[in-house]
């Protein structure tokens, strides 16, 4: 048997080489770039290409500063609250989209109405495929404080139209709420897809000891529906750490700073003051919460290699 | 459905048998939440093609109007005058290129990490994790300026090339679990016919495995289309995509709502139309990697 897997590993590197060569290519080399960014006091502006190493790795004369771009990094406010923002954003929106999933999932399940729930099915697919910044487009039009329909329901039922996108509570709101409609789904089809994982029998038995679904959910839909949640919450967790679509359209971060989370933060020093050191620095301490993230996930969800 | 007051069980029925006391009532109640369920999903998307479809004027009636004499205008302006027809165009081409690519690329990678052991596996498959959840901002300010000193800036070879960042990994996440439900004893029946290991990749792996890779090669083929970030950073104008026409329309009073609805309906309805026939198999890819 050793001696069969032994026969089979030689080939596995031909099979490995072009995807790792490509990827070390495109994935690596850019983030071994960045990080030697991260060490520059890199204006795009004022850097001047002096040439290349071996015609991939551009030479830049910026001057390296070494660890100053870290060390402003660990005293800037914009930084902190901008991952403070994203982190808010999380905790706001996370147990709604959790809650909401999990009851339309349980409608999903819940005997009955077929032909409808197929339908709905298909429905829970359409907010998720839609392309992110054309949601932002969406958020833009329905959240319009003039003609848009959010405002047109709001004034009927508190006789005032607010300015959604220019409030600064008032525009988290908005992208919340474009982050719910977009991911709710995607919460409800994991739920969904766990409970179905339920065994029947045990299920039937159980219905017939009690009538009341908490009872059911509590003690045998639970353990079944603890993967998916768990899946959720680190997926989520790295979706909100690189959420920039929606907002970037809806407001671009704005009004002030008050939409800003971190991926959106980022570009703009990188691309919008140009100061890519320090952007590069911010991105090296993202890559690194996202590598934790990663390790979680592994050891929590993904045991089988 | 309503159920008449003269069968209604009297209230304190047998509490044995619930199914006679809740039933009536609770499925009219199940068919309006899921019909709720449905509106949710449904009304932001029927709510932009609806407006792009409205003349100016009912636009922007304060009063959402619901029925209204349907126009093409604005499709006509939006084509003529955004680019759209270019962006289309280069999105297509961007993530076509990209997930056969990535297909090319991913697929013998993932029959490797079903079949066969060898080193660094583990760690490979950590990598491709975690570029699943990294942030493209991360990738992209690098990218950025590499591809400006190989003078890729601007062209659709950049976008392909960085798109492959999460497309493979997509790939090898959904084909390594397909090729793992291939049994092994048709390899070893293979392997005793006198094939090596390619043969049995292509001739047997491949063919068993379609399913799995139609899945993927969706997969990757949606969320090129859909990516913004990295298009943003790497394209100005000869290759700009479809999303990043959706960001150019800038704020202010007279906005061409009509026209940036049309093209908003123009860049998400084929991906929607397209989800929604390969629905099933979506949301087997989507949840896949969430409860295994």
């Amino acid at each position: 048997m050793a001696k069969e897997k032994k026969a089979y590993s030689t080939g596995a590197k031909w099979f490995v080489a072009p995807a790792m060569v490509v990827l070390l290519a495109v994935g690596i080399i850019p983030l071994l770039f960045a990080f030697s960014t991260s060490f520059q006091q890199f204006i795009v502006t004022k850097a001047h290409l002096k040439g290349t190493f071996l015609g991939i790795w551009p030479i830049y004369d910026a001057p390296f500063v070494w660890l100053s771009n870290y060390r402003d990094l660990l005293f800037d406010q914009s930084f902190r609250e901008a991952l403070g923002r994203s982190l808010l954003f999380l905790i706001i929106n996370l147990p709604i989209q959790l809650g909401l999933g999990l009851l339309i999932a349980l409608l999903l399940h819940k005997p009955g109405n077929e032909l409808v729930k197929n339908v709905a099915r298909v429905a829970l697919v359409v907010p998720m495929a839609t392309t992110f910044a054309v949601v932002g487009l969406m958020g833009r039009l329905m959240f319009n404080s003039d003609f848009g329909i959010n405002s047109f329901f709001w004034n009927l039922i508190f006789h005032y139209k607010p300015q959604w996108l220019a409030d600064p509570n008032l525009a988290f709101l908005s992208v919340s709420i474009m982050d719910c409609w977009q991911w709710t789904p995607f919460c409800a089809l994991v739920l969904f897809s766990s409970l179905t994982m339920v065994p029947v029998e045990i299920e039937e038995a159980a219905k017939l000891e009690t009538d009341k679904w908490w009872h059911i959910l509590r003690k045998v839909q639970l353990p079944f529906l603890l993967p998916g949640v768990t899946a959720i919450l680190i997926l989520r967790t790295a979706d909100i750490l690189k959420m920039f679509d929606v907002v970037f359209v809806m407001t671009r971060g704005g009004p002030g700073a008050a939409t800003e989370l971190i991926s959106i933060y980022i570009q703009r020093i990188g691309f919008r003051s140009f100061n890519q050191g320090f952007a590069s620095a911010e991105a090296i301490v993202l890559l690194i919460l996202t590598i934790i993230l990663s390790r979680i996930y592994i050891r929590f969800i993904y045991r089988e290699v | 459905m309503k159920s008449d007051p003269l069968v209604v069980p009297p209230p304190i029925a047998d509490p044995g048998n619930p199914n006679l006391r809740y039933r009536p009532k609770l499925h009219v109640g199940h068919l309006i939440a899921l019909l709720l369920i449905i509106l949710f999903c449904v009304f932001p998307f029927y709510w932009m093609i609806a407006t792009s479809l409205k003349n100016q004027q009912d636009i922007l009636s304060p009063i959402p109007k619901f029925f209204f004499a349907p126009t093409l205008e604005h499709y006509q302006r939006a084509v003529a005058k955004f680019d759209v027809a270019l962006s289309l165009q280069n999105s297509l081409l961007v993530a076509v290129s990209s997930t056969l690519l990535s297909l090319l690329l991913g697929t013998p990678a993932a029959y490797a990490i079903a079949r066969f052991e060898f080193k660094g596996k583990r760690d490979l498959w950590f990598w491709f994790i975690t570029n699943r959840m990294l942030s493209p901002i991360v990738l992209a300010l690098p990218f950025f300026l590499l591809a400006r000193s190989l003078k890729l800036n601007d062209t659709p070879i950049a976008l392909i090339l960085i798109y492959l960042t999460f497309n493979v990994p997509i790939v090898i996440w959904i084909c390594a679990d397909q090729f793992r439900n291939i049994p092994k004893e048709l390899d070893e029946a293979a392997t005793l016919e006198g094939y090596n290991s390619f043969a049995i990749f292509w001739r047997i792996g491949l063919p068993l495995a379609a399913p799995g890779i139609a899945v993927s090669a969706i997969f990757s083929f949606i969320f090129s289309w859909n990516e913004l970030l990295y298009a943003l950073v790497l394209t100005a104008r000869h290759a700009q995509t479809a999303p990043v026409v959706a960001t150019s329309f800038m704020s202010g009073y007279d906005l061409p709502w009509g026209q940036i609805m049309a093209t908003g309906t123009m860049i998400a309805l084929p991906v929607i139309i397209f989800s929604i026939i390969v629905s099933r198999q979506l949301v087997r890819g989507l949840t896949m990697g969430a409860i295994k």
